[in-house]
């Protein structure tokens, strides 16, 4: 039996990066709110300790910061026709647990979207013909242009301190930026981070191919910074250790350095860690939440009542629970009905290692920071003309030197043998002169009919609930860009000096067991049609109005990017809607 | 409806303050300015630290123990409560307390209780003290005071140590000196009691007034110097540089941390910036011991080593020119704390890592990881003997036992 707790104004679902800026928000404007967090509290100092963070065993092999999948999991399968089985390691990416979410671990890359990747659809066929898509290709436009979303954009940036050279400032194209990029209202708050001699001989090289490389803009701080809270950052070491681990100098943007010193001052705010929200509460007409109901760590359940539900947990949790509480209409691909799951995407990453020659080149791998980089966006999203090539969608490839961890770090010649002594003394030959870019070709992710999330019929977990079932694949699209993409980027590779490549395309089938990304996008799109999607431009639920659904579960489909600055940039503008908008008139702020 | 409420037990609880205060002592509970003059020598005074169990929600109920050399000593309740707190005293009962150390039966109190400080105030400072105290939520809380082991329970004893260590009397302003220097005089020797924690005390705990504010030692940590001595003291700091560091907990510099941080947000960040550059001004007045050790020369071996250690394990926060990070990360070259004769607050914080203190201007709240695992007793001592000789800077060096000593003194304690 749940035990009734005193009722919230507001209560917040995870509180990771949209969590703390949603609760920020909205303590701002008075309101008493509280968060549950499914995983512990972290802190900087005390969680991500500089005397043993750079633990790749730790941290990277075993996945000291994530959910333990016997906690929590999902079933997978690539297709409709075949029998999904749980995932009980995780591989192709890395589902966040604990204050601070994936804003943890994350590399820091802080890309926008580019102005068409908001209207993708319309642009597509204005170009191409309705034709040109694939005949299961299901992408929509979002129901938001960039130009509203840019001042959000803006204030995610100057939260996070990013680094970063302006391409386009307010319509003029920057020498030194990206000029595929969208109109910025301010330069980058802090200059970009400086480069190892493996990005500038990247830039050389991409410039001499014609191309127009840039700095990849970094929540990783080329100097200290003051964010608009009151709250300082100090400036990047270089250390190595991003991905995967969190960072104990202050230098990675993250909830921890610039939001949660200041939020949990704050008198009206009130957090819960280690405890885990089963489901949101509806009442009998359906059409209102009326709060959620969580297990705490001694396996008691507590029911949270309040006026005002957000959900802001990873993209796939966002969905499971609206499953889980029967919220919306589950995505049926074969009836193409329902939305709930429908759109679930991923992303396109394949990379090019290239081996020089020893005697003339050392890249001092050791220097490293999950989001310097040299760049180049000429084959992202429509930035070329995609007529001759027979497909659609793109991704930014680069140089990012994110370390020399020992473990990931062994990059041999194509040709050598996988063990033994031959093996050990190319490792050493070649440590320090290889070039193994980090992010590499980061393509587009679209939406298919038959790519979806819905509630597995065999599996279920702890709590006796159907585990959800991930199905998706690769499709030629994808396919086709991802070799388009990844031979240019060889080229440039190549250009650079190196003598011999490990070129390695992403091929299907999809492969669960790998890593790519923690880049999952979908389930929970939104958009200005209720039939194909959850939640409306506002991020507000079409069926239930005190219910908003933050993170990239709103994406209709994954541009060539990374995505938190974009769910960053959402949660601002979600939080503007029911500052501005919602609190003084609580119900749809928009007509279906 | 969204909205915020206030709730009906909050408008509750102070109407009950108003009756029950209205019977403690002489004070009239409409005497706001009295109240609010109260509420603000509270602050200078920071009766919160003791007498408020740090994180609980009832202001000045007692019951924190305060550690002492000689034992803990357990703060009392000072709510207007009739029978546990203070309401029944007679305002003469409380001035007594405050300003002369004496009990309602006419016993002693042990000076863990500042009166040798206090006594510096009026006696119309301490009765709007009283006032203000009146006007808090009385709470019903008994708490036992005296847990000090033999001989140091007979307060009698107290006698003695008064005749030897306590000048009774108000603050007498110097008419050389400034009316600013006067109240930064008054704020560090009467209501704040800097030296309860700054001045190094003799074996029965009393103050040795030769060596006033040259640095003490409490609860496993040292105090540093606060005259001007430019090396070890705050004679280096600008004014400013005082007045940010005490409202804010940081400065360019440095950033307060352990006992220090408690005073700065029960304390100083609550006093007003005038009354704050009184305090700078006073303390950079007094001129400090001012000795000028050798620097080690840069071959010494602990010199060498302790370098070392450093670039691998400090300097990716405290930079490579030891400068830090303003108002996050501690500036190494430029802290006094460092070069202080007594290292054992900086041994403490490298070995068990410490945390800053958040305050509305500084929210960040840095922390210094602990290093007591990884880093070894003899090189702990190497790394703070560079640090303390590194960058222009000369202090005597660290041993490997002072190393020792701190650790295992440090090793139980729950802080």
């Amino acid at each position: 039996m749940a035990k009734r707790l005193p009722k919230k104004d507001v209560v917040i679902i995870g509180l990771g990066w949209t969590g703390s800026i949603m609760a920020n928000e909205l303590t701002d404007e008075g309101l008493e709110v509280m968060a549950i967090e499914r995983g512990p509290w972290r802190d900087a100092p005390t969680d991500f300790p500089p005397g043993y963070m750079q633990d790749e065993l730790r941290y990277r092999v075993r996945h000291e910061l994530f959910l333990r999948p016997d906690q929590l999991t999902f079933s997978f399968r690539n297709k409709v026709d075949q029998t999904a089985l749980p995932i009980r390691s995780w591989g192709a990416f890395m589902p966040p647990n604990g204050v601070g979410g994936g804003g943890v671990h994350w590399n820091g890359e802080m890309w926008r979207f580019l102005p068409s990747d908001f209207v993708l659809k319309t642009h597509l066929i204005e170009r191409y013909g309705a034709a040109f898509l694939p005949e299961d290709m299901t992408i929509q436009d979002w129901g938001i242009t960039y130009d509203e979303l840019e001042p959000f954009y803006d204030r995610f940036e100057y939260l996070c301190g990013t680094s970063g050279t302006a391409g386009n400032l307010r319509g003029q194209i920057m020498e030194g930026g990206n000029p595929f990029e969208g109109p910025r209202s301010r330069p980058y708050p802090t200059p970009a981070q400086a480069q190892p001699f493996s990005h500038t001989l990247f830039g050389k090289a991409a410039r001499e191919l014609g191309y127009k490389p840039f700095p990849q803009p970094s929540g990783n701080l080329s100097q200290a910074y003051t964010n608009p809270l009151g709250l300082k950052m100090g400036p990047c070491t270089y250390c190595g250790f991003c991905e995967w681990f969190g960072c104990s100098n202050y230098s990675k943007a993250s909830p921890q350095t610039t939001i949660l010193p200041y939020l949990v001052r704050k008198p009206n705010f009130t957090a819960r860690d280690n405890s885990e929200v089963i489901r949101i509460n509806v009442d009998k007409s359906g059409k209102k939440a009326t709060g959620v109901t969580f297990v705490d760590s001694s396996g008691q359940e507590w029911e949270q009542p309040a006026e005002l539900v957000i959900l802001s947990a990873f993209a796939l949790f966002n969905v499971q629970l609206l499953l889980h509480s029967q919220i919306g209409r589950p995505y049926d691909p074969v009836a193409k009905s329902g939305t709930v799951g429908r759109n679930y995407t991923h992303q396109t990453v394949s990379t090019v290692s290239g081996f020089f020659d020893p005697k003339k080149f050392n890249f001092n791998p050791f220097i490293g920071s999950g989001s310097i980089g040299m760049c180049i966006d000429e084959f992202n999203g429509d930035n070329f003309d995609h007529g001759p090539h027979g497909f659609v969608g793109g991704g930014y490839m680069g140089q990012v030197q994110t370390g020399a961890r020992p473990i990931e770090s062994t990059l041999v010649p194509p040709g050598t043998p996988k063990w033994g002594t031959a093996w050990k003394s190319a490792v050493k030959e070649y440590y320090l002169s290889t070039v193994h870019p980090g992010a590499g070709v980061h393509g587009s992710f679209y939406a298919y009919r038959d790519n979806y999330l819905d509630l597995d019929p065999t599996y279920t977990d702890r709590f006796g609930r159907p585990l959800m079932r991930i199905t998706t694949d690769f499709k030629e699209n994808e396919i086709k860009q991802n070799k388009f993409l990844t031979d240019k980027f060889a080229e440039i590779i190549k250009a650079m000096g190196a003598d011999k490549l490990a070129v390695q395309y992403r091929t299907g089938p999809y492969d669960i067991t790998t890593y790519q990304t923690t880049h999952l996008n979908g389930g929970a799109v939104m958009g200005s049609d209720p039939t194909t999607s959850v939640i409306n431009r506002y991020l507000q639920s079409w069926d239930i109005p005190n219910l908003f659904v933050l993170g990239a579960s709103a994406f209709p489909q994954n541009p060539g990017y990374n995505p938190t600055v974009t769910v960053g940039a959402l949660a601002y503008w979600a939080a503007a809607a029911i500052r501005n908008k919602y609190l003084k008139n609580p119900g749809r702020l928009v007509d279906a | 409806m969204l909205s915020t409420r206030l709730t009906v037990f909050t408008s509750l609880a102070i109407a009950l303050s108003a009756i029950v205060s209205a019977k403690a002592g002489d004070s009239d509970p409409q005497e706001f300015t009295q109240i609010d003059r109260g509420r603000y020598l509270a602050v200078l005074s920071d009766c919160a630290s003791c007498h408020t169990v740090p994180g609980s929600n009832q202001p000045f109920a007692g019951g924190r123990a305060i550690e002492t050399p000689f034992g803990n000593i357990v703060a009392p309740n000072i709510t207007p409560d009739p029978e546990t707190g203070i309401g029944s005293w007679s305002d003469d009962a409380f001035d007594a307390a405050i300003r002369k150390g004496l009990r309602r039966n006419g016993s002693r109190l042990y000076p863990a209780m500042p009166y040798p400080a206090y006594t510096k105030m009026s006696r119309d400072d301490v009765l709007a003290v009283r006032a203000y105290l009146n006007a808090v939520t009385p709470v019903r809380n008994d708490v036992v005071v005296n847990t000090l082991p033999f001989p140091f329970n007979i307060r009698a004893s107290m006698r003695v140590w008064n005749a030897l260590y306590f000048k009774q009397g108000d603050y007498k302003p110097d008419a050389q000196k400034s009316a600013e220097w006067n109240r930064g005089a008054f704020l560090v020797d009467g209501p704040g009691h800097c030296g309860a924690c700054h001045t190094p005390k003799t074996f029965l705990g009393g103050d040795r007034t030769d060596q006033y504010l040259r640095g003490g030692f409490l609860q496993g940590w040292s105090a540093p110097d606060i005259t001007g001595d430019t090396r070890v003291g705050v004679g280096a700091w600008s004014a400013g540089d005082l007045v940010a560091y005490l409202k804010s907990g940081h400065n360019r510099v440095s950033a307060a941390t352990g006992p220090m941080a408690e005073v700065v947000s029960l304390s100083t960040e609550q006093m007003t910036n005038t009354d704050l550059k009184a305090i700078a001004t006073y303390l950079k007045s007094l001129s400090g011991n001012q000795d000028h050790p050798q620097t080690l020369p840069k071959e010494d071996p602990a010199m060498v080593a302790g370098a070392a250690i450093y670039r691998d394990q400090c300097s990716a926060c405290h930079g490579i020119d030891g400068k830090g990070v303003a108002e996050l990360f501690p500036s190494i070259a430029g802290s006094s704390m460092v070069k202080s004769d007594d290292p054992t607050t900086s041994i403490r914080i490298v070995l068990r890592g410490a945390r800053s203190v958040g305050t509305k201007a500084q929210p960040t709240a840095a922390g210094m990881p602990s290093y007591g695992r990884q880093l070894d007793d003899a090189q702990i001592a190497a790394v703070l003997t560079y640090m303390r000789n590194g960058w222009g800077a000369a202090a005597a060096p660290v041993g490997t036992a002072d190393v020792a000593r701190v650790r295992a003194d440090t090793a139980s304690r729950p802080d």
